[in-house]
């Protein structure tokens, strides 16, 4: 290593160091940090291996998967796996997610934005503390620990073996994550932008919906990502309160498809890889807002 | 988690809101319905005696008795603990390393993302299937490859069994953690670097000097939500070994839906869901008071 002055004359002057030292300032930032760089491309390797092998092993035929070196690119590319898992009904599963996550999400995300407006804006009282502590005691509780009760209820309530059961227990599930984020970005809007809508004799309501919701949009659409991901990706809850094959939803499909072909390797992979896709087409459409919504509340 | 306390102090803002309560009713009714009740509900039912079908009858302390006397509870416990332990120890070091990384080195940082958090996006189901088919003895990519040490069986050995769902279970996670500590690291006020890099700190110095310190809160809440999560760590070792070879993954949360859902003793399986919640506060508190209360304020003097 040599030395380079390049510091700012000023700085060198006002700061009297040994040579010695000024070389590491101006070195370090450049060279590469080689433990960190190597761990992520090893990481990387072990993350690629996998989904390279998943995806050019659902284009093989079974009889060829057996024959050619499982690392080539599939010599004849047949797309009659994924025929086969699209005859397997996996339209209407992939409709039935679509639905429950919906139907679980824009409730959740609408009734968490009034509740997160109400302990923000909101007179001082006993009530709404005790209202916000209770939401965020439900980030310290497994909920998955509540299944049993919650299998009694929906059948008590007839709603067993139906999407309604899935969704009603997922919206409560979301509640805490997103009123503890939605409220923590409505209490960044400026007092003054209220006061001001105030005294045009705005209500409540119109400043909820003019001015919390507009300011707060990037918050409101992570949390969207967020809960849509933990309810798509939702395997307990179908588990437990759907029976019938028309009720399932994909990542319950996905596991009874595996154990109907399991012997099918590439027909299997290609459920996983046709399922994986919507959220896949999410990803590349939308990269920093799906990455924000999955570390949202975390980062700070 | 650090992001908890902020939102302890109530409404600093607040005062001329007028009543707003009504608008936090519809959120509480589905809170109160599905997990608030269910909450009550399990420890009423970790006293009654219930098939999952027919009617429900009291039970006292029998079931209380008969899991605690069941060699399976200590199983359960250690297993979730060295799923935990072990799981905690393989993807912290790694976050902590590829968040530190992934933080200031951006050009490399667009290439690798766009594989990077793939396994962010998959669902437990899927990936489960997935390495199950990976790893079959004559199905999968050993066989294939025809390399032997690649052809054991995976699934089937209690010790290689539980390796396996360790790895899976970093596989799904370690990028989700690596994006936390990205954004802990990329908070550190660059000052503090360079006042180091003045008084001569090499680059392993200001990693533990600096970066570790800096890094407490950050280190909190990843390991509370890894801590917490591996407790209900269900999808993921249902699908991959189902608690298998034999009990050798049969972690608490499979141990409740095996007892309720598959032998229809809903009692016991809702003594050791009152079990699981005990431990998820437990530990959510313990690590909150790691934490300390004041968060955030003293960890930047002198920035």
């Amino acid at each position: 290593m040599t030395t380079v002055p390049t510091e700012a004359p000023g700085r060198a002057a006002t700061t009297p160091v040994d040579p010695r030292h000024r070389r590491k300032v101006t070195r370090t930032r450049e060279r590469p940090n080689w433990l960190a760089g190597l761990t992520s491309v090893l990481w990387l390797a072990i993350v690629i291996v996998p989904i390279y092998w998943i995806v050019i092993t659902s284009f093989k035929s079974q009889s060829n998967y057996y024959l050619e070196n499982p690392f080539a690119p599939p010599a004849e590319p047949t797309l009659a796996n994924y025929r086969l898992v699209i005859e397997s009904d996996f339209v209407q599963y992939f409709i039935n997610s679509v639905i429950a996550t919906l139907g679980a999400v824009i409730p959740a995300v609408v009734v968490s934005f009034m509740a997160a407006y109400a302990i923000v804006r909101g007179r001082r009282s006993r009530v709404l503390r005790w209202t916000n502590s209770l939401f965020l005691m439900g980030l310290a509780i497994p909920l998955q620990a509540t299944v049993i009760p919650i299998y009694l209820i929906i059948i008590q309530l007839g709603l067993y073996d139906s999407l309604m059961a899935l969704i009603l227990p997922s919206i409560a599930f979301s509640i805490p994550l997103s009123v503890l984020v939605l409220s923590n970005f409505i209490r960044d809007v400026p007092k003054e932008l209220f006061d001001s809508m105030r005294i045009d004799g705005a209500t409540e309501g119109e400043m909820l919906w003019r001015l919390a919701f507009p300011l707060t949009r990037p918050a409101v659409v992570t949390v969207t990502i967020y809960n849509s991901l933990q309810i798509w990706n939702g395997f307990l809850l179908p588990l437990i309160l759907t029976q019938s094959p028309d009720k399932r939803t994909l990542p319950l499909a996905l596991w009874s498809f595996q154990g109907q072909y399991s012997i099918n390797v590439p027909a299997v992979l290609a459920s996983v890889v046709l399922t994986t896709l919507p959220i896949l087409i999410l990803y590349v459409v939308g990269r920093r807002q799906l990455l924000s919504g999955l570390t949202v509340g975390f980062g700070k | 988690m650090s992001a908890v306390t902020t939102t302890a102090r109530p409404a600093a803002r607040a005062g001329r809101g007028g009543s707003l309560g009504w608008m936090t009713v519809p959120a509480l009714v589905f809170f109160v319905g599905f997990a608030v009740i269910p909450l009550l509900g399990v420890l009423a039912l970790s006293f009654a005696q219930w098939d999952g079908l027919g009617e429900i009858g009291l039970a006292g302390f029998g079931n209380w008795a008969a899991i605690l006397a069941d060699p399976g509870l200590p199983h359960a416990l250690w297993i979730t603990f060295l799923v935990m332990a072990v799981s905690w120890a393989v993807q912290t070091p790694a976050s902590i390393l590829m968040g530190t990384f992934l933080a200031s080195h951006h050009r490399y940082r667009a290439v690798l993302s766009v594989v990077f958090f793939i396994p962010l996006l998959l669902s437990s189901a899927a990936l489960a299937i997935t390495y199950k088919a990976l790893l079959d003895p004559n199905f999968g990519l050993g066989a294939g490859l025809g390399i032997p040490i690649l052809v054991q069986d995976w699934l089937g050995d209690p010790v290689l069994a539980f390796g396996v769902v360790i790895f899976v279970v970093s596989w799904q996670y370690i990028p989700f953690h690596s994006l936390i500590y990205q954004g802990g690291v990329r908070q550190i006020p660059r000052s503090m670097y360079e006042a180091a890099e003045l008084d001569g700190a090499g680059r392993v110095r200001r990693f533990f000097s600096i970066t570790l310190p800096q890094l407490k809160y950050t280190i909190i809440t990843s390991s509370t939500l890894m801590v917490v999560g591996s407790l209900t760590l269900f999808d993921l070792i249902f699908v991959l070994t189902a608690g298998g070879p034999g009990d050798a993954t049969r972690v608490l949360a499979l141990d409740m839906y095996k007892r309720g859902f598959q032998a229809n003793l809903m009692g016991p399986a809702s003594v050791i869901a009152v079990i699981l919640v005990f431990f998820g506060l437990a530990l959510s508190l313990l690590l909150r008071r790691l934490g300390g209360r004041d968060s955030g304020h003293s960890q930047l003097e002198g920035a």
